[in-house]
Order: structure tokens, then C-alpha cells, then sequence
């Protein structure tokens, strides 16, 4: 089937499913469908250790009846996309429905939806034709190179490659019908190091849109390595409150979850910390905070939302100025908003708010010089835990990382907790360096929060 | 050989009906695909069928606003040889597109094999640990709406304070059926049901969140019994309101006391995981090669076990068809045993444990827990807490997360207290604990004779893969352990 035969096939699955679904009696619907194919290998040591290949198809109808007020809404979801399977899940989905309550501020976007699809180089179609075995050898490649950098790497987690194609269609009762089709690929690597009784792990990794916009395999593979051997030996240090600086890797967490305390539904539940904020000022003038979901070759980047909105460029946070909540049609609706184009939708569940490309903008400096600023404090290279209260704002997370005297690196450490409010941390900003990578659809260059309070003996 | 004879359990029996009713899986098909991935040079060849219904009703501001019914179905291949796996799978529930995935597993091996067709022998579950009468997926949505707005009324009532309530109810209803080359083939039927309510207290500019869930694999009717869910819903009102007034959490070294219950939270992350075969075979965990070793004070004895009636974390057959047993992991303080699945167990030369698991047809088994716990000791736990001078009392945490490795945990506390001369003081908030596996349990210095399952609803990830599993704990303290917060 060539590429336009297959769409056309989806399309006259997702038509037919919306018309079953206004025929079972729902006044409004849409209907997402997605068909993948993934393959991933996994290569450790000289071992080809894991080898997994899959299609795979969902259908998501989300149903609205008409009720006294509002509409009902439910969501059905099958990967049976057979004519007959597809009418009785449209019937299910307003039996469903019609048992749910009327909400004033349930519906489908009314505009808004996308009217030419940018090519965002969403994928390269040579890919396609990538074999199993180009990855494998990636694989070995990355793994190769991180063992063969110091002989107290003896021992890996193994190193993943993994290559992913779909195609999404989505279509609503307005008689908004889109496509798209995207990639992703991936490269991961993690060594394990060893010095006496102490063992540790870590990682690097690498991801993209096309094959070719991956870091070189061997060069994965050092990167982990290095990252490894300079946690071993590490210490703990005393509690103290010192300046705390986050690498690329450890700086898109915060900002990720500073994004999520922007979401619309966390806004009309007051759920959110920040809810009563915007337009205000709520961290340093040193943070600008970014969502963009029309990046081109970016892994975030698609050219419509969940409910089939245009996606653009949405500043959130401005010179430290809260600009704006993300909103998908409903939390938009309660809040007597509209819509950002932050519809995230998966086929089994409802549209919610979501990221697409978020990033802070970079300032000046690189790691080094940030580090060199600093006379006693933490560079902080790995997080583990949830410990983040999106409604209060408290923070504290354990950590491992390098310990820094008098401008320089002295040795890492582990098995501590970095705590603190998030709001008061992004007030705290006090350098943002220059580098800026993407890893996946969140990245932020090095920063810095004045102080932290570290815990450890 | 006769399906219908089979003595086996009402759930084993009627998971084979339905494959064989719906989808034309008998043992004759069930061969046919496995000979095709024997076509090639491999050790070991399994099937695993899964047909899921999950729906969810789910209330905020008042109103149900959603109801959600997903349908789950499909096939997973897996061809092993050595420590190589070759996996397929398929969202089409039939020979045909097992045997094309079968295809695609056996590549992990080139060389032909001239193999015995396979001989499917029935394999007889050895238990029934979670019968029902009726699947929580057929119980209508209108009773499930009707008790959402119960929860909603309770709730609000119980407080002015209480501003938000946001509840839901999940009901899964789970048919497998598994098939290997050395002839296995089980199938079981696995009901699982969660109530979820959650809380929003505001009080001038302070607002905290409260949240409680209950579940485990029986009927749903089960947790309409007031008594059950409004106590869940106290709980959800009360931790809300508590952490309202809540401190700062001191940051530093100190004498820990866990509650009862879901704090064993702790056994999975700190050791659990670490225990796990596949970290212990690659020689990649922090507790690799110390079999026979101390790993906890005397009188610590943690057992992982599958087979409890109704729990979250209990299963008949683990995903691969092993039937779960009780397995002990630490004994009197000694590792005494690792968790298995059939690969790991096959590699290191020792029997599977049960601990074969898998999120779904799409995800190959690794080795995981079912319902970790640490046996009851002698203490009162009020004794326990009047022996802290100065120190930290945690009552429930919302998670974890290990670094197996180098061996560092980290579990982040819900509802927490300052012990000061031996007794309870203020409740703080944000309160991590960090320590390192292999050393923690050593320093376990008394142990309650009050051990407590969790309310079931843990959730645990590994490889981007969830399973159901269940915790236990009786009110242990734990000498000088590192305790996260921002008050130096």
C-alpha cells in the first residue's frame, strides 16, 4: 500500500466512525487513529540481547450527547477496526455517554482547526526502508565505545536503539479531517563502572525525528562512559544550604514541571500553585520560558493539537512574567479562554493539556564557566523520586552529582536529597548558560538557583 | 487430549472457553504457531494471548463528567535462545497473525532446527485466588455514577474546607491464555477494581491535596460497603487538612519510624527491586553475588508471595505460566532468595519463583514483584515511637525510586511527623527519605508486631512497564536514616 492508500484507508475508518457515532444518536464527536510501527533491539556486552518488532492500531471515539445544559461526553477506544466492530464501539460510546452528566463546558472546538499542514519534517521517508540489523549494528557501536573507554567499565545495561513510525488521523463532527505522519528514533546507552566495593550507572542518549539527525553511535557511547566514571568514589557531604546548579539533562525536569503547574485543568481546580498568578511576576528576569510545537525536525513539534487546533508558538513565561496558562478547548471553556492548541490526546483517552516543544531560553556562559562562578556548591547530574507537590509548590528530590570548591570540580556525590518551593527556586535564578540541547521535547541549558538546602550526614 | 475434562479452576476454565468461543484458540492452533517459531535453533518459544475491557467513571466539580471503555487485545511472541530474545506482537487475536509474529520472534536465531512438533499438555493452575461472580467491567455505569456522587456528597459535608473532590472508579477485567514449546498452556481470568478519591482543602491562600485509594482483585461490591469507601474518604479529608497546618520538613540524619501498611513502600524500592533475577544474573545490581550474606538486622524476614487472596499484587500464574508461590527473600536478616521468570531462572541454573510479569501482550516478562512485605516482630508499636528522642515519623508516602546499581533509594512522604522525646509532634510536608539498599535493613533496630497489607493501589514501573503490586509493613524503626527537607 503506498503511503496516500493507506491514509485514505484510515480516513474511511475514522469517517465511518464518526457517522456511526451521530447515528447511535451522539450531536457531537471526533475521532482519532493511529497506526505504528516500532522496532527496537537492545545489544549488551557482545550479545544481541533483544530483538522486538510490532504493528499496531487504535481507534478513539469520544462521544457527546446532547443533555439538559450540556453534553455527556465518553471515550471508547479498540484496536478491532473491522466495519462491524467499529459501528458497536460508536453504539457503546453513547450507551456510555448518555449514563455520564451534562457539563456546560464539554464540546468540540467550534474553529480554530488547522487549514494547511506545514511540513514540519516530521520524518525522512529513506527511514522508512531502516533494517533491523542498521540498528543493531548502532547498537553494538555505542556499546562497543562505551566499554572500550577505561577497563573499569566491565559492565553495561546494554545499549537500546529503537525506530518508530505512525500515522495519526484525526477528524471531528465540524467536518475537520487531518493527517500526519512523524518518526522517531532513538539511541541509548548505559555503562556501568566499577572501583573497588563502589558500582555505579548512567547514561547518555540521543533521539530525533530522522535516523540522521542522531549523535554517531561511538560517540554515545563515550559520552555515557564519561558520565559513569566521574561518579565513581562518590561521597556524601554534609546538610548545608548552598548554591545548587542543574545540567542539561537535570534542568528539563523543572521546567517541565513548572509547565505542568501552567495546566488549564490545575488552573480552574486551584490545584495549581501558581493559579492565581498570571500576568504576574513569578521567577527571575532570567527565565523565558517557550512551548512551540512547530519546530521543524523537533520530536515535539506536530501541526495540530488533540482536538485538531493549529499549534504555534506559546511564550509562557516572559523575562519571569507569567503570560499564559496551556489550554486545551475545555479547560479553556472554564476558564472563559481559548484554546492554546495544547490538546494532547491519546487514542484511549480524552484531550488533555500537554507540552509540545518547551524549552528556556539559554543566556550566557557555558557549564564550565557557571561551574568556575561558584565557590562551594552542587552540580547537580541525576534526580530520582516524585517528590514535587504541584499544589504547593514543595520540592525535594534526591539527587547525585559533582560537589564544587572554589570554582572546581572535587569530587561527586551521592545519596542526598535537594529540597526547596519551586516557586521561590525559579525566583532564585540567578544564571541560565548558553547551551541549550534537546534530548526529547524538553530541554534547558544549564541553571543555576542561588540556594538550595542539600541534605546528606 | 479434552479441554472440558481439565479439573481446573472456574477461572482457568473459563478464560480457555473464551479464547476458544471467541477467537478459534485451541490446542491444535496453539501447536501450530509454536512449531513455526521452532522452525528455527532456539531454546524456548511461548504465546501469550490477553482480550482486556477496562472502563473508568470519573467525577470532579460535582458532576461525573466521562466514562472511558477501552478494549485491549492481542498476541505476544517470544522465541529465546541464550540470552537472546526475539519478540513479536500482534493487536490482531488470531492463528494466523501469532504465526506471523512468530515469524518475526524466531529471527533472533538463524539456523534451521528438525524439532518434535510441540505437544500442548494442560497445565492445572494451583489456585483460584480471586473468583467473582460478576466482572466489575458489567457492573452498570449508572450504580458506579450513583456511588461517584455519593463520595462527592460525603466528602464535601465533611469539611467546609474541602473545595475540590475529584473521584473515580476502575474496573479492569483481564482474560490470558499462554501457550510455550515445552507444552504449557494456562489461561486465567484476572478481575481487578480501584476507587480513587482525591481532595483539594483550602484554607485562606493554603491549599493541599488529600488522596486515598483501595483495591485488589475481588468484586467491586466489595468497596460499596460505606464503611469501605467512606473510610477512604476520611483519610483523603483528613491528610488534606493535616498538611494544611503542616511545617517544613527538617533536613538531616535521623532515627526514622515507619507506619504500618503502604510504608513498605520501602522493601520495594530499597531491596525489591535489587532482588530482581535479571539485575542479578548481569551482575548489575547492588546486591549481586551476596546470596548467604546479612543484608538486614537480625529478626528481618521479607517475603515476597503472589498467592494472597484478593491483593493487588496476587496473580494465579504469573505471565509466563508459572503458578505463584510464597517466596522468602530475606531470612532472619540473610538474602536467602532472588525473583525469577523463566529466562533469568534458566540462565542462572535455578528454578522460576512466579515472578515472570508483563504489562500486556505488547510488552515481553521480566522479573517483578507481586505483594512485598516484611514479617510482624514483637514490639508495640507505641514502644517503638517513645524510643526516639529526636527523629521523623512517616505514616504514608506517595512513591519511590531506586537506582539498583549503585543501590540508592528514595521515597517521598504524604503524611509525616517530628518525633520529639519520644513523642509525636507536628505534622511537616515534603519530606524525602534517601538511604542506600544493601545498607538500610541493617540498620533496623525494632520491629512491631502490627504488620499491615497496603489498601491496594501501588503501581510499580519498570522499563516503561506497570504491573499491580501490593506492599507490607509492620511499624519498624530505623536507625539514622537521611531525611530531605528545607529546615537545616
Amino acid at each position: 500500500m503506498t503511503p496516500t492508500d493507506a491514509v485514505g484507508a484510515m480516513e474511511s475508518v475514522v469517517e465511518r466512525a464518526l457517522e456511526a457515532t451521530k447515528r447511535s444518536g451522539a450531536s457531537q464527536a471526533d475521532v482519532v487513529l493511529v497506526e505504528s510501527d516500532d522496532r527496537e533491539v537492545r545489544v549488551r556486552g557482545e550479545e544481541i540481547e533483544f530483538v522486538k518488532q510490532a504493528q499496531e492500531r487504535g481507534l478513539g471515539i469520544r462521544a457527546l450527547v446532547e443533555g439538559k445544559g450540556g453534553l455527556r461526553t465518553a471515550i471508547v477506544s479498540t484496536s478491532d477496526l473491522a466495519p462491524a466492530a467499529v459501528d458497536r464501539m460508536a453504539e457503546e460510546a453513547v450507551a456510555l455517554a448518555r449514563a455520564t452528566a451534562p457539563d456546560p463546558a464539554a464540546g468540540i472546538p467550534e474553529g480554530g482547526f488547522v487549514t494547511q499542514i506545514p511540513d514540519l519534517a516530521l520524518f525522512d521517508p529513506d527511514d522508512r526502508n531502516v533494517s533491523l540489523e542498521a540498528r543493531i549494528d548502532d547498537a553494538k557501536r555505542a556499546e562497543t565505545a562505551a566499554r572500550e573507554v577505561d577497563p573499569r567499565i566491565d559492565n553495561s545495561e546494554g545499549s537500546q536503539a529503537s525506530s518508530g513510525f505512525a500515522r495519526i488521523v484525526y477528524g471531528n463532527s465540524r467536518g475537520f479531517m487531518g493527517h500526519y505522519e512523524s518518526a522517531s528514533h532513538g539511541l541509548f546507552s548505559e555503562p556501568l563502572a566499577r572501583d573497588g566495593d563502589s558500582m555505579q550507572r548512567d547514561y547518555w542518549m540521543t533521539a530525533g525525528r530522522r535516523l540522521s539527525d542522531l549523535e554517531d553511535p561511538a560517540a554515545v557511547g563515550r559520552k555515557a562512559a564519561g558520565r559513569v566514571l566521574r561518579r565513581l568514589g562518590a561521597k556524601r557531604v554534609r546538610t548545608c544550604e548552598v548554591p545548587v546548579l542543574f545540567d542539561g539533562i537535570t534542568a528539563p525536569s523543572l521546567i517541565g514541571q513548572l509547565a505542568s503547574c501552567l495546566n488549564g485543568y490545575s488552573i480552574y481546580r486551584e490545584s495549581s500553585f501558581l493559579s492565581k498568578r498570571l500576568g504576574k511576576s513569578i521567577a527571575s528576569d532570567l527565565v523565558t520560558l517557550i512551548d512551540d510545537g512547530r519546530l521543524p525536525g523537533h520530536l515535539g513539534s506536530k501541526p495540530f493539537d488533540g482536538e485538531g487546533q493549529a499549534t504555534r508558538r506559546n511564550v509562557l513565561v516572559d523575562g519571569g512574567r507569567l503570560e499564559t496558562w496551556l489550554l486545551d478547548h475545555y479547560s479553556a471553556q472554564k476558564l472563559g479562554m481559548v484554546s492554546t492548541g495544547s490538546a494532547s490526546r491519546g487514542v484511549g483517552s480524552a484531550p488533555h493539556v500537554g507540552t509540545t516543544n518547551l524549552w528556556l531560553e539559554p543566556g550566557e556562559g557555558t557549564l564550565e564557566e557557571l561551574i568556575s562562578e561558584i565557590d562551594r556548591g552542587l552540580l547537580v547530574t541525576e534526580l530520582i523520586g516524585m517528590g514535587f507537590n504541584p499544589t504547593t509548590g514543595d520540592y525535594s528530590r534526591g539527587a547525585a552529582g559533582l560537589w564544587i570548591e572554589k570554582g572546581e570540580i572535587v569530587h561527586p556525590v551521592e545519596e542526598i536529597t535537594i529540597a526547596g518551593n519551586l516557586g521561590k527556586m525559579f525566583e532564585q535564578v540567578d544564571r541560565v548558560g548558553c547551551e541549550l540541547v534537546w534530548h526529547g521535547r524538553t530541554a534547558a541549558p544549564p541553571l543555576r538557583i542561588a540556594t538550595m538546602t542539600v541534605a546528606g550526614e | 487430549m479434552s479441554e472440558t475434562n481439565d479439573p481446573s479452576p472456574p477461572a482457568a476454565e473459563r478464560a480457555l472457553a473464551f479464547f476458544r468461543d471467541q477467537f478459534d484458540l485451541n490446542d491444535r492452533s496453539l501447536e501450530t504457531a509454536l512449531d513455526t517459531a521452532l522452525e528455527r535453533k532456539i531454546d524456548y518459544a511461548d504465546l501469550y494471548f490477553e482480550y482486556t475491557t477496562t472502563d473508568s467513571v470519573s467525577l470532579e466539580e460535582g458532576i461525573v463528567k466521562s466514562g472511558d471503555r477501552h478494549l485491549e487485545q492481542g498476541v505476544g511472541v517470544r522465541a529465546v535462545r541464550g540470552e537472546r530474545q526475539g519478540y513479536a506482537h500482534s493487536d490482531d487475536l488470531s492463528l494466523d497473525s501469532a504465526r506471523i509474529a512468530a515469524g518475526t520472534a524466531r529471527a533472533i536465531a538463524d539456523e534451521p532446527s528438525a524439532r518434535a512438533p510441540v505437544a500442548i499438555a494442560a497445565r492445572v493452575p494451583s489456585h483460584d485466588l480471586y473468583p467473582v461472580q460478576t466482572a466489575p467491567t458489567d457492573v452498570p455505569v449508572a450504580s458506579k455514577v450513583e456511588w461517584l456522587g455519593e463520595i462527592d456528597r460525603y466528602a464535601r459535608a465533611k469539611d467546609p474546607r474541602i473545595t475540590q473532590v475529584m473521584a473515580s472508579i476502575v474496573s479492569q477485567y483481564k482474560h490470558i491464555l499462554i501457550a510455550a514449546s515445552d507444552g504449557t498452556r494456562v489461561a486465567d481470568v484476572l478481575p481487578l477494581v480501584r476507587v480513587n478519591v482525591q481532595v483539594l482543602a483550602a484554607d485562606g491562600s493554603k491549599r493541599e491535596v488529600g488522596y486515598q485509594g483501595a483495591g485488589g482483585r475481588f468484586e467491586l461490591e466489595t468497596l460499596r460497603d460505606p464503611k469501605r469507601w467512606q473510610a477512604l474518604v476520611d483519610e483523603a479529608v483528613r491528610t488534606a487538612l493535616l498538611n494544611l497546618e503542616a511545617e517544613p520538613c527538617p533536613a538531616g540524619t535521623m532515627d526514622v519510624v515507619l507506619g504500618p501498611g503502604w510504608p513498605g513502600i520501602l522493601l520495594h524500592e530499597a531491596i525489591g527491586h535489587g532482588l530482581e533475577g535479571d539485575f542479578n544474573r548481569k551482575k548489575t545490581s547492588a546486591f549481586s553475588g551476596k546470596l548467604g550474606q546479612r543484608v538486614a538486622a537480625e529478626g528481618v524476614t521479607v517475603v515476597d508471595d503472589g498467592t494472597l487472596p484478593g491483593r493487588r499484587g496476587s496473580l494465579n500464574v504469573d505471565d509466563e505460566g508459572t503458578p505463584t508461590q510464597r517466596n522468602v527473600l530475606i531470612e532472619n536478616g540473610i538474602l536467602i532468595g532472588y525473583m525469577q521468570d523463566r529466562l533469568n531462572a534458566g540462565l542462572m541454573g535455578v528454578a522460576p519463583t512466579g515472578n515472570g510479569r508483563r504489562e500486556s501482550y505488547a510488552h515481553v516478562p521480566l522479573p517483578r514483584m507481586t505483594n512485598t512485605f516484611m514479617l510482624a516482630g514483637q514490639e508495640d508499636p507505641e514502644e517503638i515511637l517513645k524510643s526516639v528522642r529526636h527523629g521523623l515519623y512517616a505514616v504514608s508516602f506517595s512513591g519511590g525510586q531506586v537506582d539498583i546499581t549503585s543501590g540508592k533509594f528514595v521515597f517521598s512522604a504524604s503524611e509525616a511527623y517530628r518525633i520529639e522525646n519520644g513523642q509525636i509532634g507536628a505534622p511537616v510536608r515534603g519530606a524525602t527519605l534517601i538511604g542506600n539498599g544493601p545498607d538500610v535493613l541493617t540498620r533496623v533496630s525494632r520491629i512491631g508486631h502490627d504488620l499491615a497489607l497496603d489498601e491496594g493501589v501501588g503501581t510499580c514501573g519498570k522499563d516503561g512497564q506497570g504491573v499491580p503490586v501490593g506492599v507490607g509493613l509492620p511499624t519498624i524503626r530505623i536507625d539514622e536514616l537521611t531525611v530531605g527537607g528545607t529546615e537545616g
